[in-house]
């Protein structure tokens, strides 16, 4: 007989017994979602795109400058023009709620993981799990828990997107100049307080690529939860490969990495000081020193 | 050296106190303390636990600057992290002004540091984020202040640093001398007692330093905080120090005045240590004078005056009061003629004589040795005599080496015994 060790089996029948026993926690988390999902989706459908391309181009004027800006809505024309809007925003929302939730865990996470060696040994392989793991496997017992739709998509992203948000997020606060925490501590300040008013701002950028690169991450997972029924350009993309449709396949993959460019830049620029923003807040600052000065003198 | 001469007028009250003090970082500290305390050294200890502080005990005084000396690896800076409790001991006790801080819990902890004991740190650790004006304010918000009032006094700080109207600067827009200023600032704001300063000039350059300790003890001078300095440069500790701890392999090895710790090195270590420093800064005239032997009271007679320069071959001696201050000195040339003459009173061939202060530095007693005929004389503020110092014991104490016990100043060559003599026979004795 061959030895054999039936790993998949036990893991097989830990989903089955979850879902089995725990079916009534996961209706609550789907609807919870799904709920979200629609408000999200809700909001970005509505209004016809020329309103979400005028935001859109604000916010990049604000973050970036406008350079960003003319990218920006270019990129979101074509869109337009490809006949992928609908999708493009359904996507979008599938990425916003991923983002959020995963963020809500990641970012606790690896707070303490910055704080606790231990906690930061048992969640290190862990992550690396989460990250190597092929991003369909997610999918099975997530179908299997959340039945066909958008939940199973959501939370395989939340999932597979997790790992570099509590990793960033660790990195950041472990890189903190000791000796600047240290004088948070010798002038009495309490361990939330150092928290909060040095560790987390001092990590900020750093925690800001986590960020970025938890949306890139959730941004692919989403096009791959279109096999599980989550809609968007995923659904298209599936489509497009079942069917060898390579005009609607490019077309659906072309819209991807739009909203991928732009969701990317816009996150980088976040904890940087650059665009209309940080000039607007330059110049508040300069006027306030002039009139300092003007005081003192 | 204002600050040292603050401190001796002061009430000597003790603000820290440490006793027996162990800091062992590693796996079962506790065991190797007990290790230690049966005789181990460091190095005998397994290769995971590093004893920092080994059986550290001193006491500072209230208003003094006391520093703490050593190389790199020396546990200086372990030792200054216990005394406000960012390290907790492993064994032994820290006090401030009597309440022992260690082994209190984590919030009365944070309450001695809001109101007891600030920091300056070797690389300034300004919060990079907020204005120099905020990071100022930084204690008194800790201290739960209200905005605008913080605010004020942060700025009344700044002023007293010289950074008046950088306040809305960021740390980085600045230097790194004012920068630590700004570190001053922040402590200072905080309002303690108590001042830590962990190799707070070490980052600086030297030109910069130097104004820095110039300024330190400017600000001492008028504020009168109690600071433990950590640095591993002597110069530095010379010059700071009321009194220095000498740090070697986590050992305090002396504890000491800048004085005492050159002229009386405890083991070959801190002599060795101590021999670039620039002696001629830091000793004073009152270390290295020597008792005086030919002083002459000013109502003595010549007759007594001549015997006592011949009985010790000198040709001049220092004339003094009743209440020993110094009036000048009279030669022997003078004072044969006045015998000669029948005088009864020396006082007419008094010469002036050039005195220092007991607390002037040797760098400054070159110009007077070289110009007077006599040892230069030392006196207290009074002005009265305390000792002398002969050329060859300036130049002694410069070399390191001890002075020759023979005393050398000959400058003119004492009268021949026999003229003197014969003075001394044919004149009549009018005492």
């Amino acid at each position: 007989m061959e030895f054999r060790i039936p790993i998949g089996d036990v893991a097989e029948d830990g989903v089955d017994w979850i879902v089995k026993n725990l079916d009534g926690l996961f209706r609550v988390l789907r609807a919870i979602f799904v709920e979200m999902y629609d408000a999200v989706e809700v909001v970005l459908s509505t209004p016809p795109f020329w309103v979400i391309t005028i935001i859109v181009a604000l916010i990049a004027l604000l973050a970036r400058g406008w350079q960003f800006m003319l990218g920006s809505v270019i990129g979101l024309l074509l869109i337009v023009a490809m006949d992928q809007w609908s999708n493009a925003m359904v996507t979008l929302a599938l990425v916003l709620v991923a983002t959020f939730w995963a963020l809500v865990i990641a970012l606790p996470l690896g707070i303490w993981a910055a704080k606790s060696h231990a906690f930061s040994n048992v969640i290190r392989p862990v992550l690396d799990f989460l990250q190597t793991m092929p991003a369909f496997v997610y999918l099975i017992p997530a179908l299997m828990l959340f039945r066909v739709g958008v939940a199973p998509g959501i939370v395989a992203t939340i999932i597979f997107a997790l790992a570099p948000g509590v990793r960033f997020t660790e990195l950041g606060i472990r890189s903190v100049d000791k000796e600047v925490v240290e004088a948070g501590q010798a002038f009495g300040s309490s361990p939330g307080r150092i928290m909060r008013q040095i560790e987390l701002p001092l990590a900020l950028p750093t925690i800001m690529a986590g960020v970025n690169q938890v949306i890139m991450l959730a941004l692919s997972m989403v096009v791959i939860a279109g096999m599980v029924g989550a809609g968007g350009l995923g659904g298209d993309v599936i489509a497009s490969l079942s069917r060898l449709d390579t005009a609607l396949g490019v077309e659906a993959g072309l819209a991807v990495v739009i909203l991928a460019m732009i969701l990317d830049r816009l996150t980088n620029a976040f904890g940087k000081r650059s665009g209309l923003f940080a000039l607007l807040m330059k110049k508040r600052k300069a006027a306030k020193t002039a009139r300092q000065q003007e005081l003192a003198a | 050296m204002g600050a040292r001469r603050a401190v001796e007028n002061m009430t000597t009250n003790i603000a820290v106190k440490v006793e027996n003090l162990y800091k062992v970082f590693g796996r079962k500290p506790k065991e190797a303390v007990k290790k230690l305390k049966a005789g181990s050294t460091r190095d005998q200890l397994p290769s995971h636990t590093t004893a920092a502080v080994i059986d550290a005990s001193f006491e500072v005084k209230e208003g003094e600057i006391f520093v703490v000396m050593g190389l790199s690896g020396s546990g200086k800076s372990t030792l200054i992290r216990t005394l406000n409790g960012l390290w907790d001991a492993t064994d032994g006790t820290v006090s401030l002004g009597g309440d022992k801080i260690t082994g209190i819990s984590a919030k009365h902890l944070r309450e001695v540091r809001r109101k007891r004991v600030s920091m300056v740190f070797q690389h300034f650790a300004l919060l990079p984020h907020r204005t120099v004006l905020e990071n100022v304010a930084y204690p008194l918000e800790q201290q739960g202040v209200g905005k605008s009032e913080r605010l004020a006094s942060a700025a009344k700080m700044l002023k007293m640093v010289g950074l008046d109207g950088w306040g809305e600067k960021m740390p980085s827009e600045l230097s790194g001398g004012m920068q630590q200023r700004v570190g001053i600032a922040r402590a200072l704001a905080a309002d303690t007692d108590l001042l830590l300063m962990d190799e707070a000039f070490s980052a600086l350059d030297p030109l910069i330093r130097r104004e820095m300790q110039e300024q330190l003890v400017e600000l001492q001078a008028t504020l009168n905080k109690t600071i433990v300095f950590i640095t591993h440069d002597l110069n530095e500790a010379m010059f700071l120090g009321d009194r220095i701890a000498v740090m070697r392999d986590g050992q305090i090895v002396q504890v000491g005045t800048p004085e005492e710790i050159l002229t009386d090195p405890a083991n070959d270590y801190v002599a060795q240590f101590v021999q670039d420093v620039d002696r001629a800064r830091v000793l004073t005239a009152s270390s290295v004078m020597e008792p005086t032997r030919a002083v002459i009271q000013a109502n003595a007679g010549p007759r007594s005056a001549l015997r006592t320069m011949r009985d010790q071959f000198l040709s001049a001696a220092i004339v003094t009061g009743r209440d020993r201050k110094v009036l000048g000195m009279i030669t022997d040339r003078d004072a044969l003629k006045l015998v000669r003459a029948g005088e009864s009173s020396i006082e007419a061939k008094i010469q002036k004589l050039e005195t220092v202060d007991r607390d002037t530095p040797l760098v400054d007693l070159f110009v007077p040795s070289v110009e007077s005929r006599l040892p230069v004389a030392v006196t207290d503020p009074e002005h009265r005599l305390l000792g002398v110092i002969p050329r060859v014991t300036l130049l002694a104490a410069l070399a390191q080496t001890n002075p020759p016990t023979e005393e050398m100043t000959i400058l003119d060559k004492p009268l021949p015994s026999d003229v003197v003599e014969q003075a001394l026979m044919s004149s009549p004795e009018v005492n």
